[in-house]
């Protein structure tokens, strides 16, 4: 039940807000933020209290599961579960939502309490997303995000806001709608063999499938994957939204749903279509490589800041599909980690862009520079994030590159060269930004404020995170080990080509995510 | 004995009583209360004569009564009432001869009903005429706008000639197998003889042409924006609802006989007339801005999404109909419903710009239009999430890929236009608004509401409605 109360908390906050803050903002505000710290709280409390736990259902099982009837006719059930990996990306959304909130706090000025309602709509699908474990469930949450999305980005958004929401909707629409297609087949080819129709992730997970049968099948839910990561041909969306949108819906976006993306793969790509994913593993990895570089020249290439910080996501992500195609534990465990800190770090670059342009209205990197001057906090803040966004040790975002670089070692030595050199330019980029926009002469008088408390409890509550993922990452490699080890031995099962390498390299992997004990 | 004979039709009795009734009253004095009022209740008379019957199937020569008919009947009837509401406020701005518009409603849905329940070609044609000619009526009911009268003359003439066409066809078929049934001699003649004879196929593409109209899909569509924009905006919804889910009732009764089904060739020609409606319907709605000329190609697109599931033809198509339609109904009517209760005494909210920020002058209005829409586009936690899911169900399990593919691109292409009309309300209003500040009568905010609530009652429950449309599948499939 305290899965349901994950979705109902937010659900109610939204209505509520909508209700009672049209006139009355800061209720809206407050009831948005209480539900998304009661969402931290009780994410924060299951991790607590199946950490122990987390271990013993290596085997397959889930921490908690909820179960009720939906749609008995066509074998739909209302099947909400668990594993470490869901926990993990749940603290991370309930945590990204509070800062969501919190930064809106001054930006949202107008219509404010429909604005929430959205907010608050959008964090209940992703949450929806993480848990769901019928795969129509997960369908209904997956287009749930996008509607309140759409609104967020079309009505608060900036400039050319409606061109941005229509662009979003569309490619996330569609590809989701291949995906349905995909989870239908795959649900007629289960029925065919066994009679029985059902939705159910377990009982679908291992359906034989015929070769060119899975291929095609896979392809949907890649579409719909890719598209939201978005690997490299399926990203121009990404820059749009994340520019146009307003601040907290550029955390949401690059911290949140793209990373629905990544866990689509995870939990759904890699277990239910070992074979297919092995086979089309090759081009995944080389369209993650090619995202890598790619994303970052383009990133280079901007002159707009948060324009810019959306490309870096990009490139991030282009390690993050590397390393599920990897299949091995480190690339996982990496890809893991890079999730987790790819959200804080991009959301505080968003937070900065956005914090920057509610002051000067701005968002053009050639009218700023040298306002370090005026704003040593600011600046050293943003330093920060951009030092952590390429991937210096010390920081979560370096251990997770670095697993996913040595995993992918293990299996192709060329990409992984190919990929290092996105840590280069992402140094370049990142340094780009302060150069840009904290150093170098002054091109403007800018009157602003540096960073007020709230901001800087904002600010401290995503560094801190981040340091200690950095020096400290075996919490959350050992919450993630159970379920990335089930993907690694459901993906090596059919394949005697990579578990003849692997009987002792798991036997290192393993050692070596221990190692921290 | 006798007044049991009369149980099963007595639905259809009442609503040709009660419109005569009303033709009497308006005779002895003019009541436009009276007249919406009387002709209500004759419906839900009707309406509730129709399920204290048991649901046993009884053959009435011409007419079957059963679980299918019950069902098509009592959508029409339920529809029915939401547009005599509907015509009420609207009429009430417009200085009109207002009460003949009930009888004439009446009328045409009783021709509605007659289709959903015949097994001939004779009450096929009969249910068909008796519809049309009410609806030339309606379509061209406001007397001094001549783009009702445009309206009205064009769908005359089209009308006229697709029945012509169909009359033709079923002549064709009776000269082959002689009989006007749909079972019987004619499936088998399509099962054994069909080689033989080029006239029997020319029959059903004389037929097809008849029917392709009615529904207005391609290439049979080129009336349908036209005379959408142009009639009044309850009629346009009748238009949109009743009189394409009657045929698409006697259409599933055809197909599912094997009488049609039998044909590669006819099979074929759907695909084509699906698939090509899918993609005009949508692309000619990314032209427009007149939301009813947009909800006028829309439509066209939502037949094709519906042919699909016909082309499945299995038992799970005629649930996926079904549900579809149902959603379709109450969409449609909501659109459509808003655009009537919307208009005063200049004119209809047609462009997208009327509904300019409406959203913060009039929520509910705007909360209604953007369930509506989001529900013809297919997003979850609606009707039109599920009805499109089982669509696209029906396709998977007859490996209709060709057909899903073109439905999901399409579906994509959709999102585009309704998405504008939401973005529209959801935008800051202009200082100058027309008709947002047009005061919606209580019983139509009432009707709106209810007609969302349902909406998206059906959306997160569908299981309820799911049973009972289950339990008529048994009823379409003609033994």
């Amino acid at each position: 039940m305290i899965l349901v109360w994950l979705l109902i908390i937010p659900l109610a906050a939204g209505l509520l807000a909508w209700i009672f803050g049209r006139n009355n903002h800061l209720f809206a505000r407050w009831i948005s933020l209480l539900a998304m710290l009661a969402d931290l709280a009780l994410a924060l409390s299951l991790w607590f209290k199946h950490f122990e736990q987390i271990d013993l259902v290596a085997g397959g099982g889930w921490l908690i599961e909820y179960s009720l009837a939906w749609v008995p006719q066509l074998g739909i059930s209302f099947y909400l579960g668990v594993d470490g990996l869901s926990i993990l990306m749940i603290v991370l959304s309930a945590f990204l939502g509070v800062l969501a909130v919190a930064t809106s706090w001054s930006e949202i000025t107008k219509k404010v309490g429909f604005f929430h309602f959205n907010l608050m709509w959008i964090m209940a699908g992703i949450i929806g997303v993480f848990m769901a474990l019928d795969l129509f469930l997960f369908y209904f949450f997956w287009e749930l995000m996008l509607v309140p999305m759409y609104f967020l980005i079309g009505i608060w958004g900036h400039e050319k806001r409606l061109y941005a929401a229509v662009k979003f909707f569309i490619f996330t629409q569609l590809s989701g709608l291949l995906m349905l297609a995909a989870i239908l087949g795959l649900y007629f080819v289960h029925q065919n063999q066994t009679g029985i129709y059902t939705f159910n992730y377990n009982d679908l997970l291992g359906t034989p499938l015929a070769v060119s049968v899975g291929r095609w099948l896979m392809l949907g839910f890649f579409a719909a994957f890719a598209v939201k990561l978005p690997a490299f041909p399926f990203h121009p969306w990404l820059a749009d939204a994340h520019t146009e949108a307003p601040t907290a819906g550029s955390v949401i976006l690059a911290g949140l749903l793209l990373k629905t993306g990544a866990y689509g793969f995870l939990r759904f790509v890699l277990p239910l279509f070992p074979e297919a994913s092995e086979y089309i593993a090759p081009a995944a990895m080389i369209i993650g490589v090619v995202g890598i570089i790619y994303g970052a020249i383009l990133a280079f290439g901007q002159t707009d800041l948060k324009r810019l910080v959306a490309y870096t996501s990009v490139s991030h992500m282009g390690f993050v599909i590397l390393g599920i195609f990897t299949f091995n534990q480190l690339a996982l465990q990496g890809v893991v980690m890079q999730m987790i800190c790819h959200g804080l770090s991009t959301g505080g670059l968003f937070i900065i862009a956005g914090h920057l342009q509610e002051q000067i209205h701005t968002r053009d990197m050639n009218r700023m520079g040298g306002m370090w001057e005026n704003l040593p906090r600011f600046g050293g803040v943003a330093m920060f994030f951009a030092l952590a966004s390429l991937g210096l040790p010390g920081l979560g975002n370096f251990v997770g590159e670095f697993l996913v670089l040595i995993g992918t070692f293990q299996t192709d030595v060329i990409l992984t060269i190919a990929a290092a050199t996105g840590l280069v330019f992402a140094a370049i980029y990142s340094l780009w930004i302060i150069q840009q926009t904290f150093h170098g002469e002054k091109r403007a008088d800018w009157k602003i404020r540096d960073l007020s408390p709230r901001f800087i409890l904002i600010f401290a509550l995503m560094i801190i995170p981040l340091v200690i993922l950095g020096l400290f990452p075996q919490p959350v490699i050992d919450t993630a080990q159970p379920a990335i080890e089930r993907l690694e031995r459901i993906n090596t099962i059919d394949k005697p080509e990579y578990s003849g390498v692997d009987l002792t390299e798991a036997d290192r992997d393993r050692r070596f995510s221990k190692g921290g004990d | 004995m006798q007044s049991a004979y009369l149980n099963a039709p007595l639905p259809y009795i009442i609503l040709a009583a009660v419109s005569l009734m009303i033709i009497i009253a308006i005779s002895i004095k003019r009541n436009h209360a009276f007249a919406m009022g009387l002709s209500v209740i004759g419906m839900i008379a009707a309406f509730i004569t129709l399920f204290t019957n048991d649901t046993a199937e009884s053959t009435y020569g011409l007419l079957v009564f059963g679980p299918a008919a019950q069902f098509f009947t009592g959508l029409f009837l339920s529809s029915g009432i939401v547009i005599a509401f509907l015509g009420y406020d609207y009429l009430y701005n417009h200085d009109e001869h207002r009460e003949e518009f009930y009888p004439v409603l009446l009328l045409a849905i009783l021709g509605a009903s007659v289709l959903s329940s015949s097994i001939n070609f004779v009450s096929f044609f009969l249910g068909l005429e008796l519809m049309t000619v009410s609806l030339y009526v309606m379509i061209a009911y406001l007397r001094d706008s001549s783009f009702s009268l445009e309206a009205g003359v064009k769908y005359l003439i089209l009308a006229a000639a697709s029945s012509a066409f169909l009359l033709m066809g079923m002549a064709f078929l009776y000269f082959e197998t002689g009989s006007l049934e749909f079972t019987g001699p004619i499936v088998e003649y399509a099962q054994q003889g069909w080689q033989t004879s080029m006239l029997f196929l020319a029959g059903l593409a004389f037929m097809l042409v008849g029917i392709g109209f009615k529904l207005a899909v391609v290439p049979f569509h080129m009336w349908t924006a036209d005379v959408y924009e142009g009639a009044p905006a309850p009629v346009t919804a009748f238009v949109a609802t009743v009189s394409k889910g009657a045929v698409v009732a006697v259409l599933l009764r055809l197909f599912f006989s094997g009488a049609v089904s039998q044909f590669g060739s006819v099979v074929l020609v759907l695909s084509i007339i699906a698939g090509a409606s899918m993609f005009a319907g949508n692309i000619l709605a990314l032209m427009q801005k007149n939301v009813k000329r947009i909800l006028a190609y829309s439509s066209i697109a939502h037949l094709g999404y519906i042919l699909v599931a016909l082309l499945a033809y299995r038992e799970s198509a005629v649930s996926a109909i079904s549900y579809y339609l149902v959603v379709y109904f109450i969409t449609t009517l909501g659109a459509f419903g808003l655009v009537s209760l919307l208009s005063n005494r200049k004119g209809e909210p047609t462009d997208i710009d009327s509904f300019r920020g409406i959203f913060w002058r009039q929520p509910l209005i705007a909360i209604v239009f953007t369930a509506m829409l989001m529900s013809l586009a297919g997003i979850p936690l609606t009707g039109g999430f599920i009805g499109k899911f089982m669509v696209v169900v029906a396709g998977v399990e007859s490996s209709l890929w060709a057909l899903i593919i073109i439905l999901i691109v399409n579906s994509a292409i959709g999102i585009y236009y309704y998405l504008r009309i939401v973005a529209a309300m959801f935008s800051d209003a202009p200082k100058e608004l027309d008709y947002s500040r047009v005061k919606v009568p209580f019983s139509g905010q009432m009707l709106m509401t209810i007609l969302t609530v349902l909406l998206i009652y059906f959306g997160i429950f569908p299981d309820n409605l799911l049973s009972l449309i289950d339990g008529l599948v048994d009823s379409f499939i003609l033994k």
